[in-house]
């Protein structure tokens, strides 16, 4: 290249290309101290899962059932009342109150939408009127937290964000029913574990903003990394159980996973290695009812949790909306794995409230009554109710959730606006743990390119 | 804890096949540390298709050499978790062309996740693939993919052509905390070579010149490795000295030594099973022009496979390098 070629195109791209770099040297707002120990510890064991529910195989061979739930998927209009042959197919707009728990796969319920409480015979949770309003903090904080980030995309400071709104239930409820000792892989929705495991929730959004790909030390908090390739983390849970297996350790595993990804054949592989190396694993699929625009009935032709049955551990399916019963059941399961009786899938029954992403527009292919069905079980609205009724809460603590509730907001959109860009030369970093020659010699080169703009770049600093 | 078997002694050379040297690596990698896992198919009581894991288990146990289901994606995706958990996995892929179940756990999760964690977590799985054609088996069990896997950042490919960088290849890999997949060439298991297992072995990441020659260089690495050093013999009676360099290593990539050797002999064939299209051939033309533009007397040549399906047993003969294409290009460079 000539001189005056190079001069050229340090003038015109140099300034455009430092540009882009404010923001150099300020700090990320300080981390949190995030809820502790709401929901842990606390209560009997619940019941072992040895009851949960297997549905009955049916009649007839499994191919002769299998062509008349072809049949019958054609042919129903969703809303007549199935027999056993629509027992094969999991509607998605029935809760607990249509056809499909009528005669079909029983939630675990402890707590109903309306905030009553209810006793199940397999699954029980003791708590204090103390950690109760501790689920609930945990839920609202996770709520708000969500919505900030929604927010802070909109006004352009994050790429994307991959909203929880709904499922706060699901995540609270199961993070809060592991020890600090077990280990989660969650995948890229899972913000309200990584609430319960005091991952400082500024971290989460380094990825979304697209300062990093991950950003955080998996092992501070045994709170693996976001996995975006779907299903591909349920593998790495079920390799790393059979590690702590090996190790003779008795802490369990939980691999985070949606009702898109259980079509995946990782998840399906990662059943099989947790089923044969009897692996302490425990399978926590938030079925959310939609993997962006494609229901659950594309996924599979049998509820969920019962795949777990002919991998030959048990399955059962919880109310994912209520936070009592996936606390009980996921501290069930973890014991189970604890306890050497391997793994179990888990299937909380929920519903994603918001679009796929912020790039997702869901008015394309769901309707407002669904969604409006499903604000009717809010998992925040019930437990308050609940709170309310029992007088466990009074108007001063909801206030005071409230602030605090306020006071993150701030120190979220605080800590986003001061995210720093990382440094050019990160590309090169961390690419290997060892070193690599081209490695070595691509970011010498780029560095001395970088150097050759520096007189011109001057003025674009 | 191995001594049922020890047919070498430390700091005696001995004549081991290139599969039993091998084998004698992962028994020396597994007595040293117990992090060190094997797993894969058939790799247990059976000791793995090609007897390269023989007798691991019964020494070392089903808890660290482990038979496992036939699923290779999730084979790597269960050994990452595992080496999350602090073990050093050794994975077998049994053939070459079993390998790309797992590309997606290789490829977007092992070669990774080391930079996601802003090198917070090590990855130190090696991932052993028989590779390369020459024995005359079906379809799938001859190819040469190093390719797909070199050109993604995270990974270390490397290949050796013999018993003793076999042996010692395999300790550096195991002790490497990065991802690396190691192609071992099938159809030189049994070939016998001296492995001294009381040497300093070179870096792993280095190449090494088998042959001294002044008149042009041949590079290649794993199987083409002999046939190089037979082109090279033949060559000699021609009055042309070749001289051969093992790579070793395809990522990184040895360019210094290679650089050395082309300066001197200033022509250049790199050869490869692989086909020449975009294979590792392809970036070494690119990058030893640039770096010995002015030394070079003729262009990079490559000699490899063709941008076919590989053939069928009784066509491979055609589609593998040998002797004869080896010298083709040889006599074409030398031509310029």
């Amino acid at each position: 290249m000539t001189v005056e070629s190079t001069a050229a195109r340090s003038a015109s791209t140099a300034p455009t290309r430092r540009s882009g770099t404010g923001g150099k040297g300020a700090t990320k707002g300080t981390g949190q101290g995030a809820a502790k120990g709401a929901g842990k510890g606390a209560g009997k064991k619940a019941a072992p899962a040895e009851a949960a529910p297997a549905e009955p195989a049916g009649t007839g061979s499994p191919a002769t059932t299998s062509r008349k739930a072809a049949k019958s998927s054609t042919r129903t209009t969703g809303t007549t009342t199935r027999g056993a042959r629509g027992q094969a197919r999991k509607p998605r707009r029935s809760g607990q109150g249509g056809p499909d728990a009528a005669d079909g796969p029983q939630l675990v319920q402890l707590l109903t939408p309306e905030g009553e409480r209810v006793q199940h015979p397999d699954y029980d949770v003791d708590l204090t009127p103390e950690q109760l309003r501790g689920l609930y903090r945990d839920m609202v904080l996770t709520r708000r937290f969500d919505a900030e980030a929604t927010a802070l995309q909109r006004q352009g400071e994050l790429g994307l964000w991959a909203s929880l709104l709904g499922q706060e239930a699901a995540q609270i409820g199961s993070g809060r029913a592991l020890r600090p000792d077990d280990y989660v892989f969650p995948t890229y929705r899972e913000h309200g574990v990584a609430w319960t495991r005091d991952v400082d929730p500024t971290l989460l959004l380094g990825m979304f903003r697209g300062v990093n790909n991950g950003g955080w030390d998996p092992n501070s908090n045994n709170f693996h990394l976001y996995t975006i390739v779907i299903g591909s983390q349920v593998l790495h849970a079920t390799g790393y159980a059979m590690g702590v297996q090996k190790d003779g350790a008795d802490s369990a595993v939980i691999a985070y996973f949606g009702d898109g990804a259980s079509s995946q054949g990782d998840v399906a592989e990662a059943f099989t290695f947790a089923a044969v190396y009897n692996a302490p694993v425990v399978f926590f699929c938030q079925n959310n009812q939609w993997a962006i625009s494609e229901p659950t009935e594309r996924q599979s032709r049998v509820p969920i949790y019962q795949r777990a049955q002919g991998f030959g551990f048990p399955g059962v399916r919880v109310d994912g909306n209520d936070v009592l019963a996936c606390l009980a059941v996921t501290r069930a399961a973890a014991e189970r794995a604890r306890s050497g009786e391997g793994p179990m899938l888990i299937e909380a029954f929920t519903y994603r409230m918001g679009a796929h992403t912020t790039s997702d527009d869901p008015t394309r292919y769901r309707s407002d009554e669904e969604r409006a069905e499903w604000e009717a079980k809010d998992p925040i609205k019930r437990l308050r109710s609940y709170l309310e009724r029992e007088k466990l809460a009074d108007a001063d603590y909801f206030a005071a959730i409230e602030g605090e509730s306020d006071e993150m907001g701030v120190r979220v959109r605080e800590a986003i606006r001061t995210m720093p860009d990382p440094d050019s030369m990160a590309i090169f970093e961390n690419v290997y743990a060892d070193g690599h020659a081209l490695v070595d010699e691509e970011r010498a080169q780029y560095a001395g390119y970088l150097a050759s703009f520096a007189d011109s770049s001057e003025e674009g600093r | 804890m191995s001594a049922t078997t020890q047919p070498t002694q430390p700091n005696q050379p001995t004549k081991l096949p290139l599969a039993r040297a091998i084998n004698e690596s992962l028994r020396r990698a597994m007595d040293n540390d117990p992090k060190v896992l094997v797993m894969g198919e058939d790799v247990g009581k059976l000791g793995g298709v090609f007897r390269v894991t023989d007798g691991l288990q019964k020494d070392f146990g089903e808890d660290r050499v482990i038979d496992t289901p036939l699923a290779e994606s999730g084979i790597v995706g269960t050994a990452i978790g595992l080496a999350l958990r602090g073990y050093r996995p050794v994975v077998e892929i049994q053939f070459d062309g079993f390998v790309f179940p797992a590309y997606d756990q290789i490829v977007t999760q092992l070669a990774k996740m080391h930079a996601r964690a802003l090198g917070k977590v090590k990855l130190p799985v090696v991932i052993r693939i028989p590779y390369a054609g020459g024995i005359g088996a079906v379809e799938h069990h001859s190819e040469s993919p190093e390719a797909l896997f070199a050109h993604v950042a995270g990974l270390k490919c490397v290949s050796p052509s013999n018993a003793s960088d076999a042996y010692w290849m395999m300790q550096q890999a195991i002790e490497s905390d990065d991802p690396v997949i190691f192609f071992e060439p099938k159809r030189r298991y049994w070939e016998k070579g001296e492995v001294d297992t009381g040497a300093i072995p070179a870096p792993l990441h280095t190449a090494r010149v088998a042959r001294q020659g002044t008149d042009l260089t041949l590079a290649a690495y794993g199987p083409m490795v002999k046939v190089c050093q037979e082109a090279a013999a033949a060559a000699e009676e021609e009055g042309h000295a070749l001289e051969v360099v093992d790579l070793r290593t395809i990522s990184p990539i040895d360019f210094d030594t290679l650089q050395r050797s082309v300066e001197k002999t200033r022509r250049l064939v790199v050869v490869h099973e692989a086909p020449v299209f975009l294979g590792s051939g392809s970036e070494i033309a690119a990058r030893i022009t640039e770096r010995c533009f002015y030394h070079l007397e003729a262009p990079v040549l490559r000699v490899g496979g063709f941008h076919a399906p590989y053939p069928p047993a009784r066509l491979e003969d055609e589609y593998l390098p040998d002797l004869d294409r080896v010298l083709d290009a040889v006599d074409r460079a030398l031509a310029y």
